[in-house]
């Protein structure tokens, strides 16, 4: 198979093997191609840059081997880095939210008809949401783990919370940051405990107000106030979070029971307990066994659920669930089934170890056969952008820019996040909007020559065709915004 | 009548313009002259603005691009070899009238036909591209004293980059995506399956919501208001527009008629807001080259080197075609395909620089063009400083 000239001297001279038929050649002979260092072909780089991390800085170079690269890189993450340290924590966050809406509950019941004043939860809502959303994208541009960071955004996407209601546009971010961020480079147990305990989840999947309907709580209660038991945080639990499907109705109500009491305080049926906080209530708690994945599992309080979860965490459904997932992420949109298999084998026979099945998709030959395999999310492409440019996130209106392309961040409207298929994304009207937004993201990028940088960001990758209109861009904003519209740029 | 009165008269909420403007301070610079360059980008035809309709090489060579006096024309005779594109209605009434002239087969010295690298010498004022940071306009705007200058354009240009005493200023942001880049996206499409398909319908969908002349009444808007920062007593000094789309390698009859006509309502928005201050102004319209001589087959004309300099305002003394006409027949061309360029660009702006500002013309070429050995010509392009 001719490289085609792949020549490492800098500038425009990037001649592209052909993507056909370079797929075809992988299918046939793939332990071939596993055999085959990905730098010979020229576009490992590429994929180590901006498929397995966020997208190229102009100064990235990657040395030697590819897959090395991507797992040293690791060792630089950091789950707080300052933009995260001087976020508000959700505990005191939630806990202001919750006083002022109640105030403001309360006013409205006793107050003039005439009080027009508007709720102060409402605002402070937003002005977390909005300072959780600079953070997220300053540590995105900044990183140099980012392979980590895109980790973080794809666990942030598959225990998804959306910001549809005020409470949870405080609290969205939280979750990532306090959840996830910890927990990316250790036991998917943990990672799953710490997200379904956090206060985010909770209140999103209702889990908050599921009350046992024999627990204390309700036999105490009068007919009159509604409490019962809600599926809502079991029914995503099993169908996305972890086994992936497969498990019967019974099973859901089982979790549900067992998961009674989990709760968070403040809240309106549990206002006396420190708010913010997660909070085991027995009172609420349905009391007995529960049967759920074939097992049973005695009365244990806050356990019982624990229990399951861990035990759910190890699933081999949640298993080829997470590595479906992963490999859709980091290899195609129809990844191949050998690579998912492989994958899920890593992680029931680590018990869960998160690094072992990175180390196992990065070292994945599947992963290093395509190039430019997958489209980019509005998200994805926006964090690109501004890290090719290195325009500061805080003087580029990104947020209206995602909402524009349909993406707003941290409100997909579904537990199930947003969809990981080029379909999602790939359609006339975005594909316009990215246009524009690439004209703007140049005016604000000043005077950069894209023909320099174009090769350093898309190394191998650059198609003559591209780099000639780029060249030949009417002016210098122009021949950036081409760059960032490129079929090379426009997937990773 | 003060400046000020008669400003509330005139523009109602535009009073006290320059006090508006974030970057500027409200300083009265010892100049009375106001300059506005105007930056064509994408290398404006030349021959196409003012066509020497009377060659018949130039018909020739032209062919159904040709332009030429008379009713279907397209073009008003200047004068026995010249004739002025038809849309240019405003900038002729100007040229009757003495305010405007124009100087054709103006170059650099680099020869280049890209984009780019011209654009970088035409407003770094070196020789080659890339070998200064800073522009000839923000060199110009240091040697006058308590001057200052304005870009209302997104990005600050390298032409006015290198002065402290610069401020930017959009007043919306430009939704519209402009028509070269709209073109040159569907090109870097032409390959790939998705995009290309995707890119078909997208283009449906902006055929449906375009407003083909917002970016002309942009242009014309930004200019009103350039003359109105431009007129306050306490404003700029300088002030940059520029201009996208020239770049007509395809289309060129109905694109040129649609960007002159654009040129032409930008000029004349100056001249309305400038007020009484058009007697000092000058207006420069500036490319990076020019195009071929030929046709090129697609109805549109492929880079070229010398192309047109379009001079208006109270200061110029004009009516007339300034040039060292070298011709457009075959064996005159500069490699065998452009207009042979006659005027050194750094030499004409040196000469009309120092006159306009009245300084002097050695002075004036060490600042804005250091690394060039200027042949000065074309004296009294301009009124001089003081004259009137």
């Amino acid at each position: 198979m001719p490289c085609g000239g792949c020549s490492p001297t800098a500038g425009l001279s990037h001649v592209l093997v052909p993507f056909r038929a370079v797929a075809s050649e992988v299918e046939m002979a793939s332990e071939a191609a596993a055999a085959m260092d990905s730098a010979t072909l020229g576009y490992g780089a590429a994929i180590a840059l901006n498929r397995f991390g966020l997208g190229a800085r102009p100064r990235d170079r990657v040395e030697g081997s590819s897959q090395a690269w991507v797992l040293e890189c690791t060792l630089a993450y950091r789950a707080r880095p300052p933009a995260a340290a001087e976020l508000e924590h959700s505990e005191p966050l939630l806990g202001r939210f919750l006083e002022a809406q109640h105030k403001f509950r309360e006013r409205r019941r006793a107050g003039a008809p005439g009080d027009v004043r508007p709720n102060p939860a409402a605002g402070l809502a937003a002005e977390a949401y909005s300072l959780q959303l600079q953070a997220r994208m300053s540590m995105a541009v900044d990183s140099s783990a980012s392979f980590v960071e895109r980790l973080v955004h794809f666990w942030a996407n598959h225990f998804a919370v959306s910001a549809d209601k005020a409470i949870l546009r405080a609290l969205a971010g939280t979750l990532e940051f306090e959840a996830i961020r910890p927990n990316v480079l250790g036991r998917f147990s943990d990672l799953l405990l710490a997200v379904e305990r956090h206060p985010a989840m909770l209140i999103y999947l209702d889990q908050a107000r599921s009350i046992g309907p024999n627990s204390q709580m309700a036999q105490r209660s009068d007919s009159s106030r509604s409490l019962g038991l809600n599926e809502n945080l079991a029914r995503e639990l099993l169908e996305l979070h972890t086994l992936g499907g497969g498990h019967t109705q019974e099973e859901v109500v089982e979790l549900a029971l067992a998961l009674t009491g989990w709760t968070v305080g403040g809240t309106k049926l549990f206002r006396q307990f420190p708010p913010g906080r997660f909070a085991f209530r027995p009172e609420a708690h349905e009391p007995g066994a529960r049967r759920c994945v074939g097992r049973r599992y005695a009365e244990a309080g806050e356990a019982q659920a624990v229990a399951i979860l861990n035990d759910l965490s190890l699933h081999p459904s949640t298993a080829h669930n997470v590595s479906l997932k992963l490999a859709r992420h980091f290899i195609a949109d129809d990844p191949p089934a050998r690579v998912v298999r492989r994958l899920a084998t890593v992680f029931l026979r680590t018990g869960g170890d998160l690094p072992a099945v990175y180390r196992a998709l990065v070292e994945a030959p599947e992963a290093w056969a395509v190039p430019l395999a997958k489209f980019k999310s509005p998200w994805e492409w926006m964090v690109s952008a501004l890290r090719a440019l290195q325009i500061p996130p805080h003087t580029f209106p990104f947020r209206s820019g995602l909402s524009d392309l349909g993406q707003p961040a941290w409100r997909s409207k579904s537990p199930a996040g947003w969809p990981d298929r080029k379909e999602a994304w790939a359609a006339p009207h975005a594909l316009l909007v990215r246009v524009r937004l690439a004209k703007k993201l140049a005016e604000e990028a000043g005077l950069r020559d894209a023909r320099v940088l174009a090769p350093g960001i898309l190394p191998g990758v650059l198609q003559r065709r591209t780099a000639a209109m780029i060249a030949g861009a009417e002016s210098a904003t122009h021949a950036l915004a081409l760059l960032l519209c490129a079929p090379e740029f426009l997937r990773r | 009548m003060s400046m000020i009165g008669r400003r509330e008269v005139l523009a109602g909420t535009f009073a006290h313009a320059a006090l508006m403007l974030p970057g500027i301070r409200l300083a009265r610079a010892e100049t009375e002259r106001r300059l506005v360059v105007i930056v064509l980008r994408g290398a404006m035809d030349g021959l196409h603005m003012l066509a020497p309709y009377a060659e018949p090489a130039y018909r020739t060579a032209r062919r159904q691009l040709a332009l030429g006096p008379g009713e279907h024309g397209g073009a008003v005779k200047l004068d026995g070899l010249f004739a002025l594109h038809a849309s240019l209605v405003r900038t002729a009434e100007l040229f009757a009238r003495g305010d405007a002239l124009f100087v054709h087969a103006v170059a650099s010295q680099y020869r280049s036909r890209s984009h780019f690298d011209a654009q970088d010498v035409l407003e770094s004022g070196a020789l080659r591209p890339y070998a200064r940071r800073d522009g000839w306009a923000a060199r110009l705007v240091n040697l006058l004293p308590h001057g200052q200058a304005l870009s209302l354009t997104p990005v600050l240009p390298l032409l006015l980059r290198g002065s402290a005493e610069v401020a930017t200023y959009v007043p919306y942001a430009d939704e519209q995506i402009p028509e070269d880049l709209l073109n040159r996206v569907g090109a870097m499409y032409d390959g790939d399956d998705l995009l290309h398909d995707l890119w078909i319908d997208a283009l449906e969908i902006q055929r449906m919501a375009d407003d083909r002349d917002s970016g002309g009444r942009r242009l014309q808007h930004l200019a009103g208001l350039a003359g109105h920062f431009l007129a306050d007593d306490r404003g700029p000094r300088v002030a940059v527009l520029e201009s996208h789309g020239w770049d007509t390698h395809t289309n060129q009859v109905v694109r040129l008629k649609r960007k002159l006509a654009n040129l032409d309502s930008a000029v004349a928005a100056l001249k309305s807001s400038l007020g009484a201050e058009w007697s000092q102004s000058l207006i420069l319209a500036l490319t990076e080259f020019g195009r071929t001589v030929e046709t090129n087959g697609t109805g549109g004309t492929d880079h070229g080197t010398a192309s047109t300099v379009l001079m208006a305002g109270g200061a110029v003394r004009g009516g007339r075609v300034i040039a060292d006409w070298p011709g457009v027949s075959p064996r005159t061309l500069l490699d065998g395909r452009d207009l042979k360029p006659t005027t050194d660009m750094q030499a004409l702006l040196t000469m009309v620089v120092s006159e306009f500002f009245g300084l002097d013309p050695g002075l004036v070429g060490r600042n804005l063009f250091p690394d060039s050995r200027l042949a000065l010509s074309w004296q009294g392009l301009v009124v001089g400083r003081g004259t009137l």
